[in-house]
This record gives C-alpha cells, sequence and structure tokens, in this order.
C-alpha cells in the first residue's frame, strides 16, 4: 500500500501526536505510525506531573508555552485527561538541599514563574503528615497534574478528528531520502512516501538520527514508580524531593502514587524497564522519611516505562542538521509529558516555516559536542555504573 | 557459578505444599539443609492445608478413618523433614531479582541470596465471572476449604457449590461431613463430556477417577441435589447473597442460599517465575500460560519449577514434580545420589501420568470463558478497580492497532488493582478472546512486576541492600 501524506511522524507517544496534531491544524496531512500502540511506553507510564519547578532556566519558554496548553487542554482537545492545577511543592532534608531548592527557586522567579518560598508551618500546612524535620521547601500553583494514560489517547482522537491517519503496529524498519521526498518502510514490507519525516520515536528516535549521520548519546531508562492501595484523600500538591530520592502526589481517588531513585536502564530489549526489588524498599525507605504516617499503607503495584535520555536532560527538538524535510523531537529525559504541547507548536512551526514561539538553540540536534555539560541531575538521580 | 562453587549455596524453596516438602525431604536425605519460605503460618499448600487445633479431631470424620492416620503420617514425616530445614513460615516472598529473594515476614521487608531456586508457589482458583460474583457470602472453592480447614467454620447455612472444577465435590463432601445440611452442587460441564472424558482419566489413574465417582456417590446417597450442564445466570442479594440463578435443561430455576462457593479449575501462580527470569508458554489444553522447563522441572540457570504453578498435576504430581526438581538440583551441585538417573526417569514417567491425567480431566471439567462475553454489561471483571464487561467491550470496539491485554489493562485499568490481575486477568483475557475473536495465546498474558502482593510501605529492612 503506498499513500502520500506530506508529513509522517513516526512514534505515537505525546511529542508525535501533540506535532501531528499541530499539523493537522494547519491544514497539513499527516500520518503518524507506531510500532506498537499509541502512548505505550514513557506517554503512557509517566508519573504524570506537570512540573515548572527547578526547570533549566532555558527550558523555561517552552515549558510555560506548554503549561498554558495544558491549562486549556479540554478546549483544544475535545476532552479531557483529568488535568489538575494541584500546586508542586519541592522540599530540602539538608543543607545541599535547601541550597539547591533555593536556587531553584531564584531561576524560577527570573523566568516567569511565582515560587513562594514554605517554612515549616506552611509544609505542615499543606502536607498533612509531613515529617517534622523537613524545614524548608517551594510552592507553585502553577504546576499541576495530568493522567498520562489518558492524554495521548485523547490527543490522538482529537487528531483523527481533524483528518488525520494514525497507524499502529506499524514498524518502521527503514527511512530512505528519496527524489524530494522520503520513503519509509514497515518491518512487513509496507511502505508509505511523504515531503516530510518526524523522528518523534523515543527510545528508538536515536537509531533513525544515527541512519541519517546524527547519531546522539541517548539511553533508555525509567524511574520505578508505585502505587498504594486507595486512602483518604489528603495531599492536593505533588511533594517532591530536591534531593531527587522520592517524588510522590495522590489521586482523588485515593491511590498515593510515588516514585523512587536513581532511575533504572531499560532492559536489553529496550522495550521494557524492570522495577529492582531494592529499589522498591529505598523508595519506600525514602517515602516514609517525608511521610512517616504512610508506613502502614500498602503497595500494590509498581511500574516503569522507557524514556530516552540525554546527558544535559533536555530534549532534541529540531530540523535535522544534514537532511532536508527530517526533523526531530525525542530525548524528554523524564520531563517530557510537561512540555510536550510545546513541541509540537515549535516543531510544527518549524516544518511550515511560520514564526517560531521560543528559542529552539538549547535543543539542537548538533550540541552533543565535547562540551557539553551534562545535568547535575545525571549524577543524583541515576545508577552509577 | 560452576558446580564447586553452586555446592556452597543454599538452596531456596518457596512454598511448603506437596511439591516444596517432597523437594525438601529430598534434599535433606542428600544432607543439604534448604531453606523453606512458606506464606502460611502452618505447612501443607492448599489443597492439603493442615486442619487447625480447634478441629482436629473432627479428622477422621472428614477425611475417613484411613484418610486421617495416612494425612497423620505424612504431617509426621513432613515435621521431621522442616525439622532438619532452615523453614520460615509467614514469609511472603514478593521479588526474585539479581540472586536474591525479596521477603515479608511479621511486617518487615527483608532480602535473603539464594543458590539454587525452587519456586513450588501452587496455583488459585481460576474464577470465570457472573453477575453478582463479588457480593458478600460468595467464596472461592479454595476458600470455602480454608474456611473449614483453618477456621472450623462453615462460609454459611444454605451452600451452593458452582462453576466446573473437582474441587466442587471435593468441598460439598467435606462440608457435609462436617454437618452442613443445605448443599446444592451445580456444575456448568454436561455429563456427556464427563463421560466422555473418564476413559482418558481411568487410563492415566483409575484410583484418582474412582474417588472422585465415590465422592459424588457420597452426596448423593446424603440427598445432596447435583446438576450437570448447568448455565450460571447470577448470584442475587442486596446486602449479600440471597439466591443464585441457573438454567438447566428444565428450564430457569433459583435457589435460595446464603454463601455461594465458586470455581472454574485451578489458575498457576507463576508471577515469581517470571521475575525469576523463566520464559512463559501458553497451554492451549489448560488455558493457561505456564513456565518453560525441561523435563527435570529447571527454568533457568539457577531456577527450577514444582507443583501446580510448573504444570497442574494435582497433589500427587506436585510431590513427584517436587522430588524430580530436588534430584535436578542435586545434580546440577554436584551432590547427586548413586542411581540419580534411573530415578529421574521414574519419576518423569509417574509426573507424565499425572500431567496427562488433569489434561484429560480438563474435559470433565470444562472452564471455557466462551459465554463470558454473553454477560450482561454491568458484570465486573474486575473487582479491585470495579471494572465492568461493559468498560471492557467499548474499550475494545473503539481501539485500533494491536490488541493484547497488556494494553486492555493500561487502557482500562482492569488488573491494576490490590489483587494484580490473580482473579480478573483469566476473564480479561476470556473477554479479549470473545469479543476481537483472537485466540487466548495471542491475547497475551499481563506481566508480572514486583511487588507480587502488596506489601507495607514502612518498617523497611537494611536500605539499599
Amino acid at each position: 500500500m503506498t499513500r502520500k501524506p506530506d508529513v509522517i511522524v513516526i512514534g505515537a507517544g505525546l511529542f508525535g501526536a501533540f506535532t501531528a496534531w499541530h499539523l493537522a491544524r494547519a491544514g497539513l496531512s499527516a500520518t503518524i505510525v507506531d510500532r506498537g500502540w499509541l502512548g505505550a511506553q514513557s506517554s503512557g507510564a509517566n508519573f504524570g506531573n506537570l512540573r515548572l519547578q527547578g526547570r533549566m532556566p532555558a527550558q523555561y519558554a517552552l515549558s510555560l508555552l506548554a503549561q498554558e496548553f495544558w491549562e486549556d487542554f479540554e478546549a483544544q482537545i475535545g476532552e479531557g485527561c483529568e488535568y489538575d492545577r494541584t500546586g508542586h511543592i519541592y522540599f530540602a532534608s539538608s543543607e545541599d538541599g535547601r541550597k539547591t531548592l533555593l536556587k531553584y527557586l531564584a531561576a524560577s522567579n527570573e523566568n516567569g514563574l511565582v515560587v513562594e518560598a514554605l517554612g515549616p508551618e506552611d509544609l505542615a500546612r499543606l502536607v498533612p503528615g509531613i515529617s517534622p524535620a523537613i524545614k524548608t521547601g517551594s510552592y507553585s500553583d502553577r504546576c499541576a497534574t495530568a493522567n498520562p494514560r489518558l492524554a495521548t489517547p485523547a490527543v490522538c482522537r482529537s487528531f483523527l478528528r481533524a483528518g488525520g491517519t494514525l497507524e499502529q503496529g506499524w514498524h518502521v524498519s527503514d527511512v530512505r531520502r528519496e527524489g524530494d521526498g522520503f520513503v519509509v518502510t514497515s518491518q512487513d514490507g509496507r511502505t508509505m512516501s511523504s515531503a516530510v519525516v518526524v523522528n518523534a520515536a523515543g527510545n528508538w528516535a536515536g537509531a533513525f538520527a544515527e541512519s541519517f549521520g546524527e547519531a546522539v548519546p541517548m539511553f533508555g531508562a525509567g524511574p520505578p514508580q508505585f502505587v498504594t492501595e486507595p486512602l483518604p484523600y489528603i495531599l492536593r500538591p505533588v511533594l517532591q524531593a530536591v534531593e531527587g530520592d522520592v517524588i510522590v502526589r495522590q489521586i482523588p481517588r485515593g491511590n498515593f502514587i510515588f516514585a523512587g531513585y536513581p532511575r533504572t536502564r531499560s532492559n536489553a530489549d529496550g522495550e521494557h524497564t524492570f522495577v529492582p526489588p531494592q529499589k522498591i524498599r529505598a523508595g519506600m525507605a525514602a517515602l516514609c522519611r517525608a511521610m512517616p504516617g504512610i508506613a502502614g499503607a500498602d503497595i500494590i503495584r509498581s511500574w516503569s516505562g522507557v524514556e530516552g535520555y540525554l546527558p544535559d536532560m533536555l530534549p532534541v527538538i529540531d530540523r535535522s542538521r544534514t537532511t532536508q524535510g527530517l526533523f526531530h523531537a525525542f530525548g524528554g529525559s523524564g520531563g517530557g509529558f510537561q512540555i510536550a504541547p510545546a513541541v509540537g507548536i515549535a516543531l510544527s512551526a518549524l516544518i511550515t516555516g511560520s514564526e517560531p514561539l521560543c528559542d529552539l538553540t538549547p535543543y539542537r540536534i548538533d550540541r552533543f559536542g565535547s562540551d557539553l555539560v551534562a545535568s547535575e541531575k545525571i549524577g543524583k538521580e541515576f545508577d552509577r555504573d | 557459578m560452576n558446580a564447586g562453587e553452586l555446592a556452597d549455596t543454599v538452596p531456596v524453596i518457596v512454598g511448603a505444599g506437596p511439591a516444596g516438602l517432597a523437594a525438601a525431604g529430598t534434599l535433606v536425605r542428600a544432607g543439604l539443609r534448604p531453606v523453606v519460605l512458606d506464606e502460611a503460618e502452618r505447612p501443607g499448600g492448599q489443597g492439603t492445608r493442615r486442619l487447625t487445633p480447634l478441629i482436629a479431631d473432627r479428622s477422621p470424620r472428614l477425611f475417613g478413618s484411613n484418610g486421617a492416620s495416612k494425612i497423620a503420617q505424612r504431617e509426621a514425616v513432613e515435621d521431621d523433614v522442616l525439622l532438619r530445614c532452615d523453614y520460615r513460615p509467614g514469609s511472603m516472598v514478593w521479588g526474585v531479582f539479581g540472586g536474591k529473594v525479596e521477603l515479608l515476614q511479621d511486617g518487615h521487608v527483608s532480602s535473603m541470596a539464594h543458590g539454587p531456586l525452587l519456586l513450588a508457589t501452587g496455583a488459585i482458583d481460576r474464577i470465570l465471572p457472573l453477575p453478582g460474583w463479588t457480593l458478600p457470602g460468595v467464596y472461592a472453592l479454595g476458600g470455602a476449604q480454608v474456611a473449614l480447614k483453618r477456621h472450623g467454620c462453615l462460609i454459611g447455612q444454605r451452600t451452593v457449590f458452582a462453576g466446573s472444577s473437582p474441587l466442587l465435590y471435593l468441598a460439598a463432601a467435606q462440608y457435609l461431613r462436617m454437618g452442613a445440611k443445605d448443599i446444592v452442587v451445580l456444575d456448568t460441564t454436561p455429563l456427556n463430556e464427563k463421560i466422555r472424558a473418564a476413559p482418558g482419566m481411568a487410563r492415566y489413574s483409575l484410583s484418582t477417577l474412582l474417588r472422585g465417582l465415590s465422592l459424588m456417590a457420597e452426596l448423593r446417597r446424603a440427598g445432596v441435589r447435583m446438576l450437570t450442564g448447568v448455565r450460571l445466570d447470577r448470584i442475587v442479594g442486596d446486602e449479600r447473597v440471597e439466591a443464585i440463578q441457573f438454567r438447566s435443561r428444565r428450564g430457569p430455576e433459583t435457589i435460595n442460599c446464603d454463601s455461594v462457593a465458586l470455581g472454574h479449575g485451578l489458575r498457576p501462580e507463576t508471577q515469581l517465575a517470571e521475575l525469576a527470569g523463566a520464559k512463559l508458554e501458553y497451554d492451549p489444553v489448560l488455558r493457561h500460560w505456564f513456565p518453560q522447563a525441561d523435563a527435570e522441572g529447571r527454568a533457568g540457570p539457577l531456577l527450577w519449577v514444582a507443583g501446580d504453578s510448573a504444570r497442574t498435576a494435582g497433589a500427587d504430581g506436585a510431590a513427584v514434580a517436587g522430588k524430580l526438581a530436588a534430584l535436578s538440583i542435586l545434580k546440577c551441585i554436584g551432590k547427586a545420589p548413586a542411581g540419580v538417573d534411573g530415578q529421574i526417569s521414574r519419576l518423569q514417567r509417574r509426573l507424565h501420568g499425572w500431567r496427562a491425567f488433569q489434561r484429560a480431566m480438563s474435559g470433565a471439567f470444562k472452564a471455557h470463558g466462551e459465554g463470558i462475553t454473553d454477560l450482561p454489561d454491568d458484570t465486573l471483571l474486575c473487582r479491585c478497580e470495579r471494572i465492568s464487561l461493559g468498560d471492557v467491550r467499548d474499550v475494545v470496539a473503539r481501539l485500533a492497532g494491536p490488541m493484547e491485554v497488556n494494553r486492555l489493562k493500561a487502557v482500562t485499568r482492569c488488573g491494576m488493582g490490590r489483587c494484580q490481575g490473580r482473579y480478573c486477568a483469566t476473564a480479561l483475557a476470556e473477554t479479549l478472546s470473545g469479543l476481537a475473536g483472537k485466540s487466548m495465546k495471542d491475547c497475551g498474558y499481563l506481566h508480572a512486576q514486583a511487588p507480587v502482593r502488596p506489601v507495607p510501605i514502612g518498617t523497611p529492612g537494611e536500605e539499599g541492600a
């Protein structure tokens, strides 16, 4: 079968879905192809945190643009995804943590996000049951949460209503430049051609980039995540240790969801991230230190996903530097869920040649030279190996 | 690890049912002191669960005087074996990773390094839902036996044993012997299919078949009503079970009752084997996924499986599989007794017979979920998350692209709750199979992640081990 859309988007994760959604709205004919199904990896399995605090200063333009979209998600997309402006708290348990927290706070306020400092009384009021040993925090009321399980399907359905096409179980094995466009071939021999290809293939995007001479140092990993049995709903904001050992939120259904660190490298097959028991125990211990009262609750389930990470913990959002008509959006590095709507806005603007709404220099694909500075989070939030 | 290094490690057995206890016996007789981890406070597993001391004196009544003395002898042997093991009752294993098993004991989590690891984790009732199956007063067949043997009580005064399982007749007979007066057995498999399956069963174990027939005769003599080939429609009740509605050849009927014991055969507990690295394979006759293992029960470099979690074979077959796996472990660590190969082939022949018996018997107790998609839409499939058949039907109708149970779980939440799909995964797969016209094999199985059972967040043991 050969069809010819204007744009083929590889990957029905949230980056690909939002890019295709914006392209469809701009009047282009777009087809998303996915090796499995939509939202199957980190887009569907992430923590659901729409966090703005603590972003790298260079990322605020993109993050704030994305948050505006999340705030208007239901009107734009035509259905909801449990978006909830819960607010977000960073807390510090150590002197180093307190310094980091104050640095984040200053950076946020300089970049247009209002963040307030919290003392022990504020923390006790916002987080019933927080350990009295925790005395420093910061709060942003613009941070929010959404349900990742619902977001990607909602965006894809909206894209389909706008006339887009979605092919699931369409496992791309080859992308070739041919004439003034591309020929994309699936593992089972189907082909499709287009003028433009968007590489939004998540953890598999590195291989496509490399095949066009643009290798990136990406690796697959995921944070171990856990959910408790349903309990009385007491915790509205997201609570996160600035030291990076735990993050917890509660959903109105009553379950606490928390993630422990360090993150775990994905299985060799690249399809799954296993949750090792010692990380379950470390995550539980970290949560007990922050909220001792939760000790008696049961964890009923754990999970993880496969996310693409880059050493500076920033994504790639760029035109190809080697191949005309090829565009990249991948490497969410654990923060992709929040920025996804803006990735779609920015990349579709690049593709249609319209005015970019923010500076994409930090996200260039050719930035991985020897002088690249690795994120401090890489040292804190991953296994040292 | 080579055999020499392995010889210094301690074999760990998970599960003190027939398979685990038989394996422990074989290892002990070879001079080893294996660790035996068991979730329960007392050994025996499920089917051969020990009677609570409260009603120990009724053992002859429950099992017959012959049966009671045989059981007493067996339990004495098991006690003797366990004295020579590092036996840790009340130890729930919730994960296996990197050469360690993860434990929950007295509310504390800890981990323990293992040498050769034998998983003998048994099975639970396979439950196919019907409207009302989550009402208070509905138990699994195994649950009805736990009430009797562990707590010394019955699940009700007027009990209907429903579904399709050899346990229907066993549990009903045990209730009868303990004084239950008002018992009905509703078996969904038609009599002619049972008759058709009988020669196959007789071929592999005539005595087991005769034992089953004598249970039926005993129930009949006591005037217990037993119907075969019924279709279960609904368990009704306001706050709890009040009646069960079904159809037989004579038409629809309602039986008033205060309790229902439900079951459709056995479902293997394979999660730990999967976490320990075993690949699962689908068995189309038993309609379940089982760990792939060689003819000695070895499923990985340091991993063995035995008993109903390895492949349904009943208590006698489990004991054979346990011995076989233990001999295989002894061979692997260079401590095999003389004549091991002859012993192994004899055990393999016996195990083959027990497994063949189970396969033949699966024709007499059909547990197909073929009618599941005809149930009303409000039938709950997943009781933890309260996901109904209608919820799943809607999703299957609108989802495009590849479809299997893990995706269905992600979209519907079916299987995400407290039991982690142990009770609903079969129903979910049967539903998908029926709705999408796919084979059960193509529907897949829910991937396991630790913890396989709920674990308390607090009182962690040594950190970051």
